[in-house]
């Protein structure tokens, strides 16, 4: 991974030294609440419903072994133990101490770690694939773009107070895992006609009130041109984005009001003052970060088939080994060798919450079998990414043990869902009870299995942390007249297919939504072809058989088919 | 007289800063004499009454004016500032950038209004050099804050080259 030298450690240096200075002016009368703001929420710093709230950047999900016990420590010593993971692969402090934070900034710049931009008008931890580096259907890693962008936008001078936040996601795979079409910049990886390596880029995708899939701005940036050209649409979007109203301010209204045309003359307009200047990328410096990022010294494994063979035989006789393999186990580009997921998502745990000893036990793993390293996903799981195929066992062994082996990765209640009313202040309603209310109805672990890949995915509020447009089904918490209500979406997709769900009616109350869901899946095994995905067959029969059951017996007018969420607010 | 942070540290400052024109009022009130630091209407509605004074002139811009309007006029002023209605709105440092960068003007930049000692840094990173900070603030507390940082990533009018363009070479490698 990318290790800082001394002018990265500097700056990270001074950046907790400016942190603390400004929490003391603050506390010295200098600098009121309403200025403080903007700074302390640039530093990840937070005030939520019970307190603050400290979310650590963890660039593109990517952290060592040593860093991890330090959050475990820090957890330990200023919070209660415990952390989340964000589905923007950051982590979640949710009881520090106000005047503690410059205390952990500190501690976290000597792990070669910060919060510097994970909240604020500005541009946010860059996000990527968690099997970045070792992906079978990978073109390029896509870790030293991510860490070229991050040092780019890190304190970058002039974006500093955008119209609103701003989200640029890099994929460099066949499949998109980073959801780049969600992002106000998605970024992908390609390679043109003579090998050259460029970028695709995609403009004002976004979730949240105004859910739009980011539509092309450019076909083929070569890599040289990636900063000249992410500073151009900073620009634009910096002086004419709007900023009379905050539910209009991202970058993907700017678009639409302009049109992607428009807005790409304006880029190029601004583009042509910097293009081949001195902010060209060089070879040399993406070779130096690259380096940083180099395969770790894997084994040579001579019989492959004979560890594989083991592992079936291991399989055959422990069911739950047998599941967690063909679950939690990913495919990796090197013979001999796998990713795991550790997962997140045990039942009567909120999904993303992580024990001090968990991350103990995780950086322990990393360290014992998987070079030190660990990542974190979008959708709120550790993978460890470089495990040897005859280790697979101790590592579900002692995984299991940490209650970090169940398993459900992409199966149902493998749900993303952000931590809801009951500690963000933004929330209509509460996600966390819902999340556990329906895993704990798909309770029986083979029944879970037998239905296969689905993904269903809570948001407390339209800010839509939980990414609920992207699921299978999605379930978002809204307010009605004080009371928490829960809207439901189907059909939606994250990858390269992305597609905003649809909502299917009126919304339920909280203990409806468990039975809600059992019935949308009801439909789905009562028509699907064996072996055909919830996201098929609801393609093939369409959403009237979903939504008739979904309503049936319920007293409520059963709507005519809605268009989908993506239009619903263009005014 | 007003003070202003220039040069790095605090200086007295001898311009008249003119508000923007208040529709009915005072169109046909004399400007006071010695420097005049005008809003860009009244640049656009006086310029030959304002030229023939003789005296020096600046133009303010607001943050939502485009600095093309003053591109061509530029030889005409000693003094261009850009104004921060609030320090969370961070159009002007768009705008310092393509006064300096797109159209060349090398003369006093400085901004006025929300300004604040936590964005002086990043001010003077986009080209500002000049600062007269909000009257309540203490402008010689808020020195420190133009030198937050000792270096930055990226490449902007303070200095041109991006890091990567500036750290020594790696061990190892041929230099």
């Amino acid at each position: 991974m990318y290790r800082y030298d001394t002018k990265d450690q500097r700056l990270i240096d001074e950046r907790a030294a400016q942190f603390a200075d400004q929490m003391a002016r603050h506390a010295a009368g200098e600098l009121s609440a309403d200025e403080l703001r903007p700074l302390r929420l640039q530093n990840g710093l937070y005030i939520q419903r019970h307190g603050p709230m400290l979310r650590i950047a963890i660039p593109y999900g990517l952290l060592s072994a040593a860093q991890l016990r330090k959050l475990a420590d820090i957890t330990r010593r200023y919070d209660r133990g415990y952390g989340h993971f964000t589905t923007r692969q950051n982590l979640q402090l949710n009881w520090p101490k106000f005047e503690e934070t410059p205390a952990i900034i500190g501690e976290l710049a000597g792990v070669q770690m910060h919060a510097i931009q994970t909240s604020g008008n500005c541009v946010r931890n860059v996000t990527s694939d968690h099997f970045a580096g070792i992906a079978p259907d990978e073109i390029a890693d896509p870790r030293p773009y991510c860490e070229i962008i991050r040092q780019w936008s890190t304190i970058h001078p002039e974006f500093a107070f955008l119209p609103r936040k701003f989200k640029i996601a890099v994929n460099a795979a066949g499949t998109d895992r980073a959801l780049i079409r969600a992002h106000d910049i998605g970024l992908e990886v390609v390679r043109g006609e003579d090998g050259e390596f460029g970028l695709r880029v995609f403009v004002g995708g976004g979730l949240g009130r105004t859910p739009i899939i980011g539509k092309l701005l450019v076909d083929f940036l070569p890599r040289r041109h990636l900063l000249s050209y992410l500073d151009a649409v900073l620009r634009v979007y910096n002086r004419h984005g709007r900023r009379d109203n905050m539910y209009k301010a991202r970058i993907k209204i700017l678009v639409q009001a302009l049109g992607v045309d428009e807005f790409r003359r304006q880029v190029e307009d601004e583009w042509a003052l910097y293009r081949d200047g001195p902010l060209t990328l060089t070879d040399e410096e993406f070779a130096r970060v690259a380096a940083d990022f180099a395969p770790p010294a894997y084994a040579m494994v001579s019989d492959v088939a004979g560890e594989r063979a083991a592992l079936d035989r291991l399989a055959a006789s422990e069911p739950g080994f047998a599941r967690w393999l063909s679950r939690n186990v990913h495919a990796h580009k090197v013979a001999g060798y796998a990713a795991v997921t550790l997962s997140l998502k045990k039942t009567g745990v909120a999904p993303g919450d992580i024990t001090a000893e968990q991350m103990d036990a995780v950086a322990d793993l990393a360290e014992r079998f998987s070079f030190g390293e660990l990542r974190s996903s979008h959708e709120q799981n550790l993978v460890l990414a470089d495990v040897r195929l005859s280790d697979l066992p101790e590592v579900w062994r002692i995984s299991a043990a940490a209650g970090l082996a169940t398993p459900n990765i992409g199966l149902l209640t493998d749900i993303i869902c952000c931590p809801g009313g009951d500690l963000c202040s933004l929330a209509n309603a509460r996600s966390v009870p819902v999340a556990e209310a329906v895993q704990q109805r798909f309770a029986d672990a083979d029944a879970l299995d037998k239905l296969g890949k689905l993904s269903l995915n809570i948001s407390g509020c339209m800010n839509s942390c939980g990414h609920h447009h992207l699921a299978d089904i999605g379930i978002l918490g809204v307010d009605k007249n004080g009371e928490e209500w829960y809207q439901i979406t189907l059909g939606g997709r994250q990858g390269n297919a992305a597609t905003i769900g649809s909502v299917i009616g009126p919304s339920f109350r909280a203990d409806e939504v468990p039975e809600v869901v059992e019935a949308l899946v009801a439909v789905h095994q009562e028509n699907a072809a064996p072996g055909e995905l919830f996201a098929d067959s609801l393609a093939r029969i369409g959403s009237t058989p979903f939504r008739e059951r979904a309503y049936a017996g319920r007293g409520r007018h059963i709507p005519e088919k809605r268009k989908a969420a993506d239009g619903a607010d263009h005014s | 007289m007003a003070r202003i942070i220039r040069n790095s540290r605090v200086e007295d400052d001898a311009w008249t800063l003119l508000p923007k024109i208040d529709a009915a009022a005072d169109a046909a009130q004399t400007p006071p004499a010695g420097p005049l630091l005008l809003p860009l209407d009244v640049w656009l509605a006086q310029r030959e009454q304002l030229l023939a004074r003789g005296e020096a002139l600046g133009v303010w811009l607001d943050a939502a004016d485009d600095p093309a309007a003053i591109a061509a006029d530029l030889e005409h002023f000693t003094l261009l500032a850009v104004n921060f209605p609030k320090f969370t709105d961070g159009r002007g440092y768009s705008i310092a950038r393509t006064l300096r960068e797109r159209y060349g003007y090398r003369g006093e930049l400085r901004a006025i209004g929300d300004v604040l000692h936590d964005q002086l840094y990043l001010l003077r990173r986009c080209g500002f050099d000049a600062f007269a900070l909000r009257a309540d603030k203490d402008a010689e507390r808020a020195l420190a804050g133009l030198t937050a940082f000792s270096d930055s990533y990226q490449g902007a009018v303070e200095q041109p080259l991006p890091l990567f363009r500036r750290r020594p070479a790696q061990p190892g490698e041929a230099v």
